[in-house]
């Protein structure tokens, strides 16, 4: 008798996918506040990766009645090193997990956290849900400005251009090789039949007459099939596929004055994680830059950008100058798709905010695919705005501005920012 | 060299399909020898992701949707990825065909050990042991399961997946006490329940329906003998009780708390053998693959991974050490078998004087007598030797949170020999590690409350979560939910109380 051996690695994977989304579901708001504390911690290029989230085991255990500490217990244990009966021992004995304790806790009740990972699409999705935009990313960011066109197969229908003579012709071969058949196979017989009859009688029987006139009919017949039909026709197909442009760089511009508190600050990330999410979308390569300024502006890295704490005064037009020194520098050829996007309270020393308005008009907004401007505030647009507005009109499509109160306001702005362009 | 190259099962590390067969070929011989009466199996090989998913549902192939398996998958898939445990290389399910789990991770060396403990130890002791065959259906159990994961599914698209999951999360607190441990369940099966399911349906609603009459009454019927108790004898099923009695359970909801007890009841046996089963399986891996190997048809180089691997399975860590967690099954389970086919075989006069019985009797006879007849509770009481405590080097400690410090209050010496064991023997009964609670009375005249006695055991007080599971309680019943312990003068007191706001009748 031999053994039934199944093999079942290629069953159902992730059989388990719908028990982990139920999970995630019922637990959503332990998981959404730990995912804001991972977006805290995490990189704005960290995106591609799932996260590790520890939720409160507490939160999740699952009750049942059982025995609490207290009344009077009798536990037998291994490895006696040292006792005799009738020995008295402090409790617990032997560590955390002596004989005074018993074995592991029964409650469920360890205070330990519940750590698990989060798939990326898992992560995105509640990552997105905290900006209030449930669904909304396949279908926005998907967008992509340039298509290729690549050949894909045939159809039967198209412009006459777009005939393709080679596969028409086969067809058209494959049809009257089709159709012709039945008439073939019974002129064949029928000649044989009409030799035969030549043999054995004479030339003028109506028998042989008969034949023949069948034999030139269907010769006829056979004939009149049409050497190419419109049924043949076969046309190139082309659709288009998106050509996503191969490189992008992004400037992340950040006001870091001491008016631009964690919050603000924490806002601002999600909005450049956003963008960083978008562009990823878009091209295969993506460099970011880090700006950040008070009175003078520095490149920084990611840390340094939004962890530091160094305050003073505000210069915004600093870091506008870096920005345009960077782009000379490193990111001047045509191969770079360039990104801007500056996050500030808006408060600015009044003088400087004229000159930012130049700046940005005649030394950067040539160069780059797109501007943004968020201002986080709650309050009355500042100066900053006030000059910013005036450039709204004269450079439509390529720079935006837009007001940020809330997190929650994050994805609209986002998407405001971005409709012109790619709608 | 004595053995042959030639007379090897198959060579190399690497298993393949053919190799499987093989294996198992030689092992069913072997186990056959040793007269191992084991339902057919089935070997099914699977990927470390499907085996954290076998994991998460307990084992089974089939099961209800529900987050918490979600959560178990997580946390497996976690503590895996993360290295701290090795995925468990065998899972076997009591079911016939009994189906056995092989990682394809494992090499053949660890494949032949999962064929040998779970193909032949584990499915001999599910086919033998008089729990399994007494509360489970060995045949019916996957059908029984896809029929409620069917049934739950249905469920969950008629009235919504929030409703489903409340009454499922509720049903789950109960689970523990949601088996019967005495009376015998009938067979599950798939067929017989879809039968009976529609008319079980209308039969329990007229039924409950009759309970909670409330039309009023002429004075003159109330009499004496309607201020009995109900229900008339206390109640430790709960989840029995709630799907028979509850007052506001629709019929979906009956169906699947009954769904819920039968499936916990399914495995309650499983809790009570654990040590007697993983023992057996133990024990029965390492005899056979040992036997073939003096047989010629295995090399040193399997052996050495065979053992190693076994080794580590049936490691007993010490009080003392970090890696201690309480009493390793395995380990306890294999010495318990090991030191019963010594004491039959090669007896010294303390066994002879211990277990007069079964010294110089014949081992498989024995053994076989054993495996059917026990569970750990009695099995432990029955064949703990004197000798076996010696090599645990157990004591015991008495845990009095009356008293200031722990008493060691048994060693493995002559006078206390009788207390270990009577001692580890208790700590495998469910009936005292699981509290003791049933259902004492339903307030039927008045305001349908239900009331809980729990029946202290040494005094051991509820665990803080019981709050939290009465309040599951309550949902299911639907009305207020009290629970009583006994105070130390001995009379009933409240111990806490759920108090139930009225759920919206709804008429059909």
């Amino acid at each position: 008798m031999t053994v039934r051996i199944v093999d079942r690695r290629q069953d159902s994977r992730n059989k388990s996918s719908i028990n982990r989304s139920r999970f995630i579901r019922r637990y959503k708001g332990q998981i959404r506040k730990a995912v804001a504390d991972a977006i805290a911690q995490r990189g704005i290029r960290d995106l591609e990766n799932g996260e590790k989230i520890g939720i409160s085991g507490q939160d999740i255990s699952e009750p049942q009645f059982h025995h609490g500490q207290g009344g009077v217990r009798q536990s037998v244990h291994p490895g006696n090193d040292r006792f005799q009966s009738g020995d008295e021992v402090e409790r617990p004995l032997g560590g955390a997990s002596g004989p005074g304790r018993g074995q592991a806790s029964p409650d469920g009740e360890g205070l330990d956290d519940f750590v698990f990972t989060l798939s990326r699409d898992e992560f995105l999705d509640i990552f997105f849900e905290e900006l209030a935009l449930p669904n909304l990313v396949k279908r926005q960011l998907a967008r992509i400005d340039e298509y290729k066109r690549v050949r894909a197969g045939y159809t039967q229908t198209g412009v006459a251009t777009n005939i393709n003579l080679v596969r028409t012709m086969r067809g058209a071969a494959g049809r009257r090789v089709a159709v012709g058949g039945p008439y073939a196979t019974r002129l064949r017989s029928l000649q044989a039949e009409l030799e035969l009859a030549l043999d054995e009688m004479p030339p003028d029987e109506p028998e042989i007459a008969h034949l023949q006139r069948e034999i030139a009919s269907l010769k006829l017949r056979r004939e009149a099939i049409p050497f190419i039909d419109p049924f043949d026709l076969r046309y190139s197909n082309r659709i288009r596929i998106p050509q996503p442009s191969t490189q992008a760089v992004m400037f992340c511009l950040m006001d870091v004055s001491g008016s631009m508190d964690e919050a603000k600050k924490q806002m601002a990330k999600r909005f450049f994680m956003l963008l960083y999410l978008f562009l990823n979308r878009n091209y295969e390569h993506i460099e970011v830059v880090f700006i950040r300024h008070h009175t003078a502006a520095e490149e920084v890295d990611e840390e340094n950008f939004f962890h530091a704490r160094e305050t003073g005064g505000t210069i915004v037009s600093s870091a506008l100058l870096l920005m345009q020194r960077i782009i000379g520098e490193r990111y001047a050829s045509d191969t770079w798709n360039i990104y801007g996007a500056q996050a500030s309270d808006g408060d600015n020393w009044n003088d400087d905010s004229p000159k930012c308005r130049e700046l940005l008009a005649n030394a950067i907004l040539p160069w780059v695919q797109y501007f943004a401007y968020i201002e986080i505030t709650d309050g009355e647009p500042q100066n900053l705005w006030d000059e910013y507005e005036k450039l709204t009109a004269s450079h439509a499509g390529v720079f935006a501005l837009q007001h940020i109160a809330a997190a929650s306001d994050i994805y609209p702005v986002f998407r405001e920012l971005f409709r012109k362009r790619l709608a | 060299m004595t053995k042959k190259r030639s007379r090897l099962i198959a060579e190399g590390s690497e298993w393949t399909l053919e190799n499987l067969a093989l294996y198992d070929a030689e092992i069913g011989r072997v186990a056959r020898e040793f007269g191992l009466d084991c339902y057919r199996h089935q070997l099914e090989i699977i990927t470390a992701e499907q085996m954290m998913d076998a994991y998460a549902a307990i084992g089974m192939p089939v099961y209800y949707h529900h987050w918490s398996f979600g959560k178990h998958f997580l946390e497996t898939e976690n503590r895996y990825k993360r290295g701290q445990m090795g995925l468990a290389y065998e899972i076997v399910i009591n079911s016939d065909p009994c189906i056995a789990y092989l990682m394809e991770e494992n090499t053949l060396t660890m494949q032949a050990l999962v064929i040998a403990h779970a193909g032949y130890g584990h499915n001999s002791f599910f086919k033998g042991n008089h729990l399994f065959k007494q509360w489970t259906s060995a045949d019916a159990i996957i059908d029984y399961l896809v029929f409620a994961r069917h049934y739950i599914a249905e469920c969950e698209e008629r009235h919504g997946v929030d409703a489903v999951e409340h009454l499922l999360d509720a049903c789950h607190a109960l689970g523990n006490l949601g088996v019967d441990r005495y009376k015998r369940s009938p067979p599950l099966s798939l067929e017989k329940e879809k039968v009976r399911q529609r008319e079980r349906e209308a039969y329990l609603q007229a039924q409950v329906n009759d309970l909670w009459r409330t039309l009023p009454r002429h004075d003159a019927t109330v009499s004496a003998a309607e201020e009995r108790r109900f229900p008339e004898e206390p109640e430790e099923n709960l989840l029995y009780f709630v799907e028979k009695n509850a007052p506001l359970l629709e019929p979906w909801q009956r169906e699947i708390v009954r769904i819920v007890r039968k499936i916990s009841q399914y495995f309650y046996p499983q809790r009570q053998t654990q040590v007697m089963n993983e023992g057996w399986a133990c024990f029965w891996h390492y005899t056979l693959l040992n036997t073939l190997y003096d047989e010629g048809k295995l090399n040193e180089g399997f052996m050495l991974e065979f053992l190693q691997s076994h080794t580590n399975v049936v490691y007993q860590p010490p009080y003392n050490s970090p890696w201690y967690s309480g009493i390793n099954p395995y380990a306890l389970g294999f010495a318990l078998w090991r030191d019963i086919r010594r004491i039959c075989e090669t007896p010294t006069d303390e066994d002879r004087q211990w277990f007069p019985e079964i010294a110089d009797s014949d081992w498989r006879e024995t053994f076989d007598f054993a495996m059917r007849n026990f569970k750990d509770e009695s099995f432990i009481a029955q064949y703990l030797s004197p000798r076996l405590m010696r090599e645990f080097r157990l004591f015991a400690v008495l845990d009095d949170d009356a008293k200031a410090m722990l008493k060691v209050d048994a060693i493995h010496d002559e006078p206390g020999y009788r207390a270990l064991r009577r001692n580890l023997a208790e700590q495998y009964n469910l009936g005292s590690s699981d509290p003791n609670i049933q259902v004492w009375n339903v307030d039927l005249r008045g305001d349908r409350s239900l009331t809980l006695r729990h029946f202290a055991h040494q005094r051991r007080p509820l665990s803080p979560a019981s709050l939290v599971v009465l309040e599951h309680l309550s949902t299911l019943w639907g009305f207020n939910v009290r629970l009583e312990h006994q105070n130390p003068a001995g009379e009933w007191t409240l111990l806490a109380e759920r108090k139930t706001e009225r759920r919206k009748h709804t008429d059909p």
